[in-house]
């Protein structure tokens, strides 16, 4: 008991440079994330959902024969990603507000007082904990993709080949769909750094995610509905999994630049408004 | 030996009653100033949303241009556009043909090619083409009337009033197999009948039109509705191409029966429409005992989605597309409203106030699903009246719906609302964290949608969605009824999978197993 105490007493009297702190208030925020249970349950859900998802949209997909079908096979089977990035947005958001529900966020910042620093950790935490769950359902969906399609109609005979990395533009879909699930983690963090109520901030984020598609369609005036289409979160994010390339509002690499510019204002405003308010 | 009496309070003991928990939930609800602002802000979110996103920029006319549009007997929008060639019938009657070819041509989009050119037209007989005998009041658009028809698809109808359809014989008509069609006059009342020979005849239907008396203008006719192709394979996505068609009838063995038939058969197209004269060969040809007609146009009424009509139409319900902004609000702030105890350990105080923990969940879901009512009221109510004259100053159509049919749409709007945030009470309740309340509900609502823009497998699965989750309330929107007799885009937004209350009573369902099992959690698990 005593020696422990004598431990972490030395541990918090050490002289501390630069890069030490960093890689401390990184170590703290893993430490944080890992001893929640919730958080490896979470990391299963991206997964399993994203897969489950795709596997019964393409099951239901079929390309009859005789009918002409124009699909676009990767994005099919990548379809799951729009129901797991609802999972990627929990995660996020807890990652957050769960500091502020308990107060523990006050515990953090007396610790780690560079506010900019603890927002930076815990967003690199939640790239590291997103990126393999976003690797595994790519690859999931696109197994199944591979496994069922034919099975389909979607034959090689008829103009679809077996889904493969590589070919480029499937290549780029998955890479593309694993940067997409880690922005939408990190806007969805940056939006709950912003509002800093857990429910209020998953209200916003999947408002911002799921309705700007829903009303685009919606709109009268063809000239908004190119606008939401182009500078929405997902229908810019998501052209990324495109590769027919016919009728996109906006390239898929510049979809994903949207994106990422959502995510990067969205944490810099969370992260000034860390850095300024009181906790 | 005294007897000590026993210790009484000085102080009334509380009651617990049902409406004390619905005052005191309120009074938790009322004094969150958060709470009470988003509520707000999502009645202003439905409204401004709806109202001024929806039509701006879709108007293409300059100054007043809203189309007149006829009324059927029924008070509904009808497209009554045809060639007609008539002869009064003044009394009591029967007119009887035989018809003996059914064809037709389209033209496809990108057919017209100039202003001067003719357009390029493509056979294809659209499958509610149709020729035949009619029986109407006046020429006048929108006067009663009864018809026998051979249709493009469809085989023999009758159709009569706009909205009454039935099914006579089926099968194509050729020279081979020609068919004869009979309608019969008896003050109001019209019976239409079916041959295939001649001799043999079979009633289809016998109609009483009110308002039908005196003399009547009684002959034979052709229209073609617009040809519709879906550009999206997908429910949930609106929009196609429509593409104006003709149908020409061949008639012949024409007998006018009763009053005092004139010798000559005027010719002329009802219902005259700058969109329609496009079309080029409309007419009559009278040769011998023969008949040729060519006509375009429906006699058929109109439905919402606009793509069965020459008109530019919308619905009452055309700007509550952002009810589910205001749907999403409600959801987390009813999730909160349950969760928000467990965090800040007020359940404890709370239950130990009310030990009757079903008594505590149904007074919050009253008062969330009161609150959620009220203000749904008040969002759809604004959106459908002020909606109104807003899409008529873009020169749409509102198609006309009885009063009782657009309060009907409004209460569904507030019930839909309230349905929905008291699930998320319940759901609140059963997952005790706000996150994955929220991002529960979200999700089982918007699913729909977002599957449904996957165009592979579009309309089915989309519609089944429509049909078994909670998003199937979303059908209280639905303010026209579907003509299986009319082509259209029957979807979202207009049309949904299931009726309104249909659709309804899938979400209230789903809300009572929720209910039922957050109680049974409730009663069971620690606070």
């Amino acid at each position: 008991m005593s020696q422990t105490a004598s431990v972490t007493g030395r541990d918090t009297l050490r002289p501390t440079t630069g890069t030490r702190v960093g890689l401390d208030v990184l170590r703290a925020e893993w430490t944080k994330v890992r001893t929640v249970p919730e958080t490896g349950w979470l990391i299963a859900a991206i997964a399993v959902l994203t897969i489950a998802v795709s596997t019964a949209v393409i099951a239901v997909a079929r390309c009859t024969p005789g009918a002409s079908c124009t699909a676009d096979t990767t994005k099919l089977s990548l379809t799951g990603i729009e129901v797991g990035q609802a999972v990627v947005v929990i995660l996020a958001v807890l990652a957050i507000t769960s500091e502020y529900s308990t107060g523990m966020i006050r515990t953090t910042l007396t610790a780690m007082p560079r506010r900019f620093g603890v927002l930076a950790a815990k967003a690199a935490v939640l790239t590291g904990l997103v990126l393999p769950a976003a690797i595994v359902s790519v690859a999931g969906c696109l197994l199944a993709g591979r496994e069922i399609l034919p099975g389909q109609g979607f034959t090689a005979v008829r103009g679809f080949a077996l889904l493969s990395l590589a070919h480029g533009p499937t290549l780029r879909a998955a890479a593309g769909s694993v940067l997409y699930l880690l922005l939408i983690g990190l806007l969805a963090l940056g939006v709950a750094t912003i509002v800093r109520d857990s429910a209020a901030a998953t209200g916003t984020v999947l408002a911002l995610l799921y309705l700007a598609p829903i009303l685009a369609a919606f709109v009268g005036s063809p000239a908004w509905q190119r606008r939401v289409e182009r500078y929405g979160p997902t229908s810019a994010g998501l052209t990324i999994q495109d590769t027919t390339g016919s009728h996109l509002p906006i390239g898929p690499w510049g979809g994903l630049a949207v994106l990422a510019i959502w995510a990067a204002a969205a944490l810099l405003a969370g992260g000034l408004l860390l850095r300024f308010r009181d906790a | 030996m005294t007897t000590i009496a026993p210790y009484r309070a000085a102080q009334q003991t509380g009651r617990d009653g049902f409406w004390q928990l619905v005052h005191a939930e309120w009074t938790k609800f009322r004094t969150v100033r958060g709470w009470v602002i988003a509520v707000m802000a999502a009645v202003v979110l439905i409204d401004v949303l709806g109202l001024f996103l929806v039509n701006n920029g879709n108007s293409q006319c300059n100054g007043p241009c809203i189309p007149v549009v006829p009324t059927g007997p029924g008070g509904e929008a009808v497209l009554d556009s045809f060639y007609f060639v008539r002869q009064p019938l003044s009394t009591n009657g029967s007119l009887t043909v035989r018809l003996t070819s059914l064809t037709g041509v389209y033209e496809p989009e990108g057919g017209f090619t100039g202003p001067h050119a003719a357009p390029v037209l493509r056979k294809k007989l659209v499958p509610w083409s149709k020729a035949g005998i009619i029986i109407t009041q006046s020429t006048r658009q929108g006067s009663a009337y009864a018809a026998m028809m051979v249709t493009g698809q469809h085989g023999v109808r009758m159709q009569y009033d706009y909205t009454g359809d039935v099914a006579g014989l089926p099968g194509h008509v050729s020279a081979a197999f020609p068919r004869w069609l009979r309608l019969t006059r008896s003050g109001d009342t019209i019976t239409g009948y079916d041959s295939a020979d001649g001799r043999h005849w079979t009633k289809v239907a016998a109609v009483q039109l009110s308002g039908l008396q005196g003399g009547v203008q009684a002959g034979l006719f052709a229209a073609s509705p617009y040809y519709f192709q879906a550009n999206f394979p997908s429910y949930a996505q609106s929009g196609g191409s429509t593409s104006p068609s003709r149908a020409t009838g061949v008639f012949d063995h024409v007998s006018l029966r009763g009053g005092s038939p004139a010798s000559k058969w005027t010719g002329q197209l009802v219902g005259a429409n700058a969109r329609l004269e496009s079309m080029p060969g409309v007419g009559f040809h009278h040769d011998g005992g023969s008949f040729t007609i060519t006509g375009t146009g429906d006699i058929a009424p109109i439905v919402g989605g606009a793509a069965n009509t020459i008109y530019d139409t919308g619905t009452i319900s055309d700007h509550l597309v952002a009810v589910i902004f205001g749907l999403i609000v409600l959801t987390v702030i009813g999730a909160m409203f349950m969760t928000t105890e467990y965090r800040r350990g007020m359940i404890r105080v709370t239950l130990a106030a009310s030990p009757r923990r079903g008594r505590v969940l149904a007074a919050k879901a009253t008062v969330i699903g009161l609150v959620s009512f009220v203000l749904g009221l008040a969002a759809a109510a604004l959106a459908v009246i002020f909606g109104t004259p807003i899409s008529r100053s873009h020169g749409v159509y509102v198609l006309p719906v009885s009063w009782a049919a657009g309060l009907e749409v409004i209460v569904g709007v507030a019930a839909l609302l309230a349905a929905a945030a008291v699930l998320a009470v319940a759901v609140g309740t059963i997952l005790r964290r706000s996150v994955a309340a929220v991002a529960t509900v979200i999700v089982v609502f918007v699913l729909p949608y977002i599957l449904g823009d996957t165009s592979v497998v579009g309309p089915a699965v989309s519609e089944w969605m429509f049909r078994v989750t909670p998003a199937a309330a979303f059908a209280v929107q639905q303010s026209v009824p579907k003509y299986p007799q009319v082509i259209g885009q029957y979807g979202p937004p207009e049309y949904f999978a299931l009726a309104p209350w249909a659709g309804l009573a899938v979400l209230c369902g789903y809300a009572a197993v929720a209910l039922t099992v957050a109680y049974l959690l409730l009663r069971r698990r620690d606070a």
